[in-house]
């Protein structure tokens, strides 16, 4: 995904003048391309965060579209009242990518984990928050979010992500991306664990069920539309995220589903409000979380005939 | 534009002029000017932080009349020089001189600190023209400074950057952030104006964490530093108009202020921070301010 985005990035830096790619002192290489084409446009600004959130305010208070790299954590956590004053309250065209999603940075501990970053980007107004599900989400995100007036955080796993999309799809900011027709299931992958939200899917139709599976890339603005039809539809409507119970995207859809009397059931397939303190990679956390194919089919199978018992 | 009278009330002058370069007794003139409404204004509207905004009329005067390319026909203009007040608790300051200067006309300012007004206690983001950036949260301005400084560059565009900082703000580990980078970056058209009034909001800034030396620190992250008298406009002025060099050293300026400064039972009283001066206050304010 990080490849994906800074090729997208040279290439549309090569058509926008005003693009600007701002980084935390991460990327070694990863914008060598950017940097031969467009020197002067690129600033590591070291390892302080909130500084840069600021500068990449003023470049945008000075016409530019400014773009600000580094870790997810660390790109939201570190700098969240930058984000919330000089880019939220002035509205600013700043695009914030974090990169590691979630447990993509699983094995390096708490520190580097970003279960909560969701939530904080959520909750400021004029915030708009999208979590591609894979390279070719990026691409299209990235080109959405230069053309919004108003921030936008950019959620991206690493590199290497399994893709979601074998062509090109319709895109748009707020709009969920249909990757599977729904019965009276339907699971909404948010970011790079869609694809098994896809999987568990399958599961679920080896055992006769119908799920359906939608990319929810954007988690504000929220797809209400989509949601109305589903709460129109669907019984059992799964959120599979990897974030904390707090804020996320699950949050979002059952707080939707409070105000609008939904009936619906919203079940959440994320991350517990704990750290996760002992050592592994992101398919080990993600299991331990509950977070596989297996035991999504497993919950929502059982939330389906807990239904039909009622 | 302003129309010069308009801005006559409860006996302080308008500015003499509304060119933007005034001789140095006016410049003074409108200094004093400027004091006396803010502290009228404060009684007015129970406004706090008159302390911290009577310390920083002299650097803020020198910039909006001759020190910078500050004018209100020209505040949309991409050339024009950037002034950030970071210190963003002294508004009502940066609220009048752009008033005094004719950005707007002084009946916006009826709108300043009432309940559904247009003015805030903190400048909001392009509240009245004139206002670059919405600051209030110390640490932030000279970051965003920073960016506009390397926006210029990049789009070829030549003109000043000029953020005010208060001491009490220096405590901000951002504006250090942010001193380094503008440091890296030769970054001459940015210049950081300290007003060193030597008290924060609870206490001698000197004491609570370790500000001296101040002018070593911004020395040794790679700036050029001068010291000031910050209540002698006349020397403002000159400074901030020195031209810009694209790729020198920043220029940090230690404006040496204290707070309160114009009122004898205000100056260097902490206390000021926060209260709110009495209608007879005001009168005697005033008397000492204009001689009258």
């Amino acid at each position: 995904m990080r490849n994906a985005l800074a090729d997208e990035l040279t290439q549309l830096a090569d058509q926008r003048p005003e693009l600007a790619v701002l980084s935390g002192d991460i990327g070694n290489r990863l914008f060598d391309r950017f940097k031969e084409r467009h020197a002067d446009r690129f600033f590591n600004c070291g390892v302080a965060e909130a500084n840069m959130t600021s500068v990449a305010a003023g470049m945008a208070l000075s016409g530019m579209r400014p773009v600000t790299y580094t870790i997810a954590s660390f790109n939201t956590g570190r700098c969240l009242e930058q984000i919330r004053l000089d880019l939220c309250y002035q509205n600013l065209p700043v695009v914030l990518v974090g990169v590691g999603a979630g447990l993509s940075y699983a094995s390096l501990g708490p520190t580097h984990h970003a279960l909560e970053d969701v939530c904080w980007m959520r909750s400021m107004p004029n915030m708009t928050v999208i979590c591609p599900a894979d390279a070719v989400e990026t691409r299209l995100t990235l080109r959405a979010a230069l053309e919004h007036n108003g921030p936008v955080y950019l959620r991206l796993g690493k590199k290497n992500e399994p893709l979601v999309h074998q062509n090109i799809p319709d895109f748009q900011i707020g709009k969920g991306i249909v990757l599977r027709p729904w019965g009276k299931v339907c699971i909404l992958g948010v970011g790079t664990v869609t694809p098994v939200a896809v999987e568990a899917a399958e599961a679920l139709a080896a055992q006769g069920i119908e799920a359906g599976v939608v990319s929810l890339h954007t988690v504000k603005p929220l797809d209400t539309a989509l949601l109305a039809q589903l709460d129109r539809e669907c019984d059992v409507v799964a959120v599979v995220e990897e974030h904390s119970p707090a804020g996320g995207a699950w949050s979002a859809v059952a707080e939707w589903n409070a105000e609008n009397n939904g009936r619906m059931r919203v079940l959440r397939c994320g991350t517990a409000d704990s750290f996760i303190c002992e050592a592994g990679g992101q398919e080990w956390a993600r299991t331990s979380q509950g977070i596989s194919a297996r035991a999504i089919a497993e919950r929502i199978a059982t939330a389906l005939h807990r239904g039909e018992m009622a | 534009m302003t129309s010069l009278s308009s801005a006559n009330v409860s006996g302080i002058p308008a500015p003499c002029s509304t060119q933007a370069y005034l001789d140095d007794d006016a410049l003074r003139a409108e200094a004093a000017a400027l004091r006396a409404e803010l502290v009228a204004l404060s009684h007015r509207t129970r406004t706090p932080h008159l302390g911290s905004a009577l310390s920083c009329v002299d650097i803020l005067t020198a910039a909006y009349w001759g020190g910078l390319r500050l004018n209100p026909d020209e505040a949309t203009l991409p050339e024009r020089d950037r002034f950030i007040l970071s210190k963003g608790h002294a508004a009502a300051a940066l609220y009048l001189v752009l008033m005094r200067r004719g950005y707007y006309d002084r009946s916006v300012l009826d709108g300043f600190n009432v309940d559904g007004g247009c003015l805030q206690e903190h400048p909001g983001p392009a509240c009245v023209p004139g206002v670059e950036a919405a600051t209030g949260s110390l640490g932030h301005g000279l970051s965003i400074g920073l960016g506009m400084a390397l926006a210029a560059r990049m789009q070829g565009v030549e003109h000043r950057t000029c953020v005010v900082l208060g001491d009490g703000e220096c405590n901000e580990g951002s504006v250090w952030e942010a001193a380094m980078m503008a440091g890296a970056h030769k970054l001459g058209s940015l210049r950081a104006v300290v007003d060193f009034n030597r008290w924060q909001a609870t206490g001698r800034s000197c004491e609570i964490l370790a500000m001296e030396p101040l002018g070593a620190k911004w020395l040794a992250f790679g700036w050029n530093v001068v010291e000031v008298d910050g209540h002698d406009p006349v020397a403002l002025r000159s400074l901030l108009s020195l031209p810009r060099a694209e790729y020198g050293k920043p220029l940090a300026i230690i404006a040496h202020t204290t707070k309160g400064k114009g009122v004898s039972f205000m100056e260097d009283d902490n206390n000021w921070h926060y209260r709110i001066p009495t209608e007879d206050e005001v009168e005697q304010a005033r008397k000492e301010l204009l001689h009258s």
